[in-house]
């Protein structure tokens, strides 16, 4: 198996203390917690109508910062060359910074390596460029395969990895977050960040998919 | 949803949206917008009542200085939403204080992994 499982490790999650608890998220994010937990105890509020209004909005949270990213760097080598060096201060400096400081690290797709991204424990996600996770992210399924048999789950995306390209696993972590840098299609040379951004799909950065081709783009897909 | 999205961002005119609709930087941010949402929807407080009080923290934070609207906007919205709870005597400070904590600790005492149960809190020593 050419595939590199190397890569893959799993989650440490400890807080010095050797153990493997969970790290409280900001101060903000506990009071949004409190009062929501507060309000559904005293029947204030149905837990059932916030989530509806959440999924309303969700799809809100979507991935453009992610594809603003992608774009700069097809089109700044100074920039790519710093996001790939120093991902956190590279996505910091466009204005996407996590609420709890996460690290960022981007993954650099190319002719001999094709990056895949899961988070195998939960569901550990770099929303700041990404959103909120897709369903599938959060899936067993997904979990689970994308370590056991990643050619597979990525072909069932409709994507095909050659046999000559490695196919790398990196695993998420509550302090390591990852994004793939995916190729920038061919047919875009001297294409604007403002043109390429609209071939950055989420899940090209999730890995599980390539960018769109600016024919897929034309016919609407 | 009874409300018609189009007229709750109406009278919220800072609110960071698109084309269609409010952006949100975070899931905690959809949270708190809920939260209002609902509270508003269920008769707890009108909508414009919300937009007067929200309105009134956010000129008090441009009275400090600030500028940078983006990365506060939701910040301030809790502020708001927390104070209009208490006046309400929905939810009193003193309780939001001690429940965060609550919910902090329960973190503390979790896996990583497993779902975040407040009744974490409550068990000491793993």
């Amino acid at each position: 198996m050419s595939d590199s499982p190397g890569e893959h490790k799993h989650h440490g999650h400890s807080h010095g203390s050797g153990e493997d608890f969970t790290d409280p998220p900001s101060d903000i994010e506990l009071r949004v917690k409190a009062l929501e937990s507060l309000l559904v105890e005293k029947g204030l509020a149905d837990p059932d109508a916030i989530d509806a209004v959440i999924d309303t909005y969700e799809t809100k949270v979507g991935p453009r910062n992610g594809a603003a990213v992608v774009a700069r760097a097809w089109t700044e080598p100074g920039f790519r060359n710093w996001l790939l060096k120093d991902a956190t201060a590279a996505i910091a400096s466009l204005g996407y910074v996590g609420a709890q400081g996460e690290q960022m690290r981007v993954l650099e797709n190319t002719d001999k390596v094709h990056n895949l991204v899961v988070c195998t424990l939960c569901s550990c996600y770099p929303w700041p460029v990404l959103g909120l996770p897709p369903v599938w992210y959060k899936s067993a399924p997904y979990r689970s395969r994308a370590v056991s048999d990643p050619r597979g789950i990525i072909e069932e995306f409709g994507t095909h990895v050659p046999e000559t390209s490695e196919v790398r696993v990196w695993d998420s972590t509550s302090e390591m977050r990852y994004l793939v840098l995916p190729q920038q299609p061919e047919g875009t040379e001297g294409w604007s960040a403002e043109q390429l951004v609209n071939l950055v799909s989420r899940n090209s950065m999730i890995g599980v998919e390539v960018a769109r081709s600016p024919e897929a783009i034309r016919s609407g897909e | 949803m009874t409300t018609n999205p189009s007229e709750l961002l109406h009278g919220l005119p800072l609110i960071p949206q698109d084309s269609d609709g409010p952006v949100f930087q975070a899931p905690w941010q959809a949270a708190a917008f809920a939260l209002a949402v609902r509270l508003s929807s269920d008769g707890h407080f009108t909508w414009k009542e919300w937009t007067e009080v929200f309105s009134t923290e956010i000129r008090s934070a441009q009275g400090g200085g600030e500028t940078d609207f983006d990365n506060t906007y939701y910040l301030y919205w809790m502020n708001a939403l927390e104070q209009l709870c208490e006046e309400r005597s929905l939810v009193a400070h003193s309780d939001l204080r001690q429940r965060k904590e609550e919910w902090r600790q329960a973190y503390l005492n979790t896996p990583h992994g497993k779902p975040i149960e407040l009744s974490a809190a409550l068990t000491r020593g793993h």
